[in-house]
């Protein structure tokens, strides 16, 4: 999940006798599975909270290149080295879809921007986390894109036209390098020494828990879920969501040959779901107040790469100006 | 000396003058002055990289001795390394990344043009389809040496400040040593003095576009990277390229 805890300013949802003739038509809409496209009406609410979801959903897949870059000038073959940086470039192209979704909405891509550097808005948790060797690389593509992918799949359905097709287009990226992630992983349990095994796990040890909490917190303490559900901006809820993931993973992870760093975690034939142990929810909501291990140094690196790179943004409009002037001329 | 010799020589020099100048770009990762430059930035790099892998998978087989192209990439000394000193240098700023990128781009291009008409196939089928991606790179390049030197006062002043900083290393771009003239005697390579003639009119016609003055053509430097003989900024980038394979020389990737 890209996007965690996302404010809709709305205290209490309202049933449809109590809309306007166009919140009614609205909603109605919405009940009956047709997508909301850029220039139909809808409540301010809705476009804000769209717009928040979606830039924080951005700034994701921008900020979420800072871990890679770490390794990518590091990659230990040739192949590996082009897969991260093919990842890399797919990833930029993700923000730049998204926020082209968001535009759409009458918000503007640098003044989003801002907010991210100011602090003001958010970015999923998982990449405040650092990338320690090399196996993290395997280990963001199989449990990070893998916990997106679960969210993503069901944001293909999403209310919102624009938003709906960009997930289509990126949820087909996203699954590719979901399996070379986990290639990756199998390449080092299957053929590695023992050093590599051991990074394969450390690199679970590490990324497993800030994974699950992806999906954002649990139902009961998730106070945007309803109406974001009502306008199925969300289609469903964070548990549901972080289950399937659980229950599809664990399989994945006994094939690897590794192990989960949860003692609780086990199989329950009567609900047919894997148990788990509790989140550390403290953790948490601390690094989504960024006091996380990484939060500075990313949010500082994309501050300085927008702050020095303004002579050449200035520089690119200068020119484009001069030269409309003279084609004038 | 033979024609093999030769010609793995200058299947290094192909290959690792893209790689290096591959690994420059990887550095610029989610550092870069826009975003839609995060995407152009990596794509560039994944075109040279992807062609640094075709010369020295060809340059491994004619080698013969056991060594595969990560072999060659990964394991190999600075002083083993045939890329060119224009694009072991650092970043810099955007203005020092643009140049390198163009003066790299202008040469390449019609280095691959002319070696697609190889007398050898592998050479040839490898160059034409490089030469599709180069095409690209060298348009972009050109236009940002246009746009950042002819746009602000500041962006031309760094434009400026940039040129002599990695002008002295073009002297490898228009010399040929004894090897590659062999081969192009041979019909392998093309004639340096028509890639010469052809980048330095590229230059011109760009840098006169973007205002920018061309320096003399330098003549001499002292030193020569077709020997091995590189500026001390190559073995830190080898260092953080190949600290894995280096580090667990037993591991599979």
């Amino acid at each position: 999940m890209y996007a965690q805890l996302v404010e809709t300013g709305v205290k209490r949802i309202k049933d449809l006798s109590e809309m306007s003739e166009q919140e009614r038509a609205f909603q109605e809409k919405i009940d009956s599975e047709i997508k909301i496209e850029a220039k139909n009406w809808m409540p301010d609410a809705y476009r804000q909270t769209l717009i928040r979801q979606i830039s924080q959903h951005a700034h994701s897949e921008i900020v979420g290149m800072l871990p890679e870059g770490n390794w990518v000038t590091r990659a230990p073959s040739l192949k590996r080295k082009l897969q991260l940086m093919a990842k890399i470039q797919d990833e930029a192209g993700h923000g730049l879809y998204l926020y082209s979704a968001m535009e759409t909405l009458g918000a503007d891509r640098d003044a989003e921007i801002d907010k991210l550097h100011s602090g003001k808005a958010k970015y999923s948790s998982i990449f405040n986390y650092p990338t320690l060797n090399w196996a993290d690389m395997g280990a963001v593509g199989w449990l990070v894109d893998g916990a997106a992918i679960v969210n993503q799949v069901v944001l293909q359905r999403t209310s919102y036209g624009p938003y709906s097709r960009a997930m289509i287009r990126i949820c087909k990226e996203e699954s590719f390098h979901q399996r070379q992630g986990y290639e990756i992983l199998l390449t080092m349990m299957r053929h590695g020494t023992q050093a590599q095994k051991d990074m394969v796990q450390d690199a679970i040890n590490r990324l497993w828990w800030p994974s699950l909490m992806m999906f954002g917190p649990s139902d009961e303490h998730s106070p945007n879920s309803a109406q974001s559900m009502a306008w199925k901006i969300k289609r469903q809820s964070n548990d549901e969501l972080r289950q399937r993931f659980i229950d599809q993973t664990i399989p994945q992870l006994e094939l690897l040959g590794c192990t989960c760093p949860d003692p609780d975690l086990k199989w329950n034939a009567e609900t047919g779901h894997y148990d788990f142990g509790q989140i550390q929810w403290d953790e948490f909501y601390e690094v989504l107040k960024g006091n996380g291990p990484c939060n500075q140094e990313r949010v500082a690196t994309r501050r300085k790469a927008i702050e020095d790179g303004a002579w050449v943004r200035e520089a690119a409009v200068a020119h484009a100006r001069k030269k409309q002037n003279k084609n004038a001329a | 000396m033979n024609n093999k010799t030769d010609l793995i020589e200058y299947l290094l020099r192909l290959g690792d003058s893209a790689l290096i100048q591959g690994q420059r770009l990887c550095q610029w990762c989610g550092k870069a002055p826009a975003l839609e430059e995060e995407l152009a930035l990596m794509n560039v790099g994944l075109d040279l990289v992807g062609q640094a892998r075709n010369w020295l998978d060809y340059a491994a087989e004619l080698l013969d001795d056991g060594r595969d192209a990560d072999d060659l990439a990964f394991r190999r000394d600075e002083r083993a390394y045939r890329n060119l000193l224009l694009v072991e240098q650092p970043n810099g700023d955007y203005a020092v990344t643009i140049l390198k990128q163009f003066l790299y781009d202008a040469w390449h291009l019609e280095v691959l043009k002319g070696l697609s008409q190889s007398s050898d196939e592998r050479i040839a089928g490898i160059a034409a389809k490089a030469v599709k991606e180069v095409t690209y790179h060298l348009r972009r390049s050109g236009e940002w040496v246009e746009r950042l030197g002819d746009g602000t006062e500041e962006s031309h002043k760094r434009m400026l400040a940039a040129i002599p900083e990695v002008w002295r290393f073009t002297v490898e771009l228009i010399a040929a040593d004894d090897s590659e003239q062999r081969l192009c005697e041979a019909g392998i390579t093309p004639d340096i003095a028509t890639v010469a003639a052809a980048w330095q009119a590229k230059v011109e016609a760009i840098f006169a576009s973007a205002t920018l003055p061309v320096p003399a053509s330098p003549s001499y430097f002292y030193l020569n990277a077709r020997k091995g003989l590189h500026t001390e900024h190559l073995g830190i980038l080898l260092a953080e390229m190949q600290f894995l394979p280096r580090a667990y020389p037993d591991a599979t990737w």
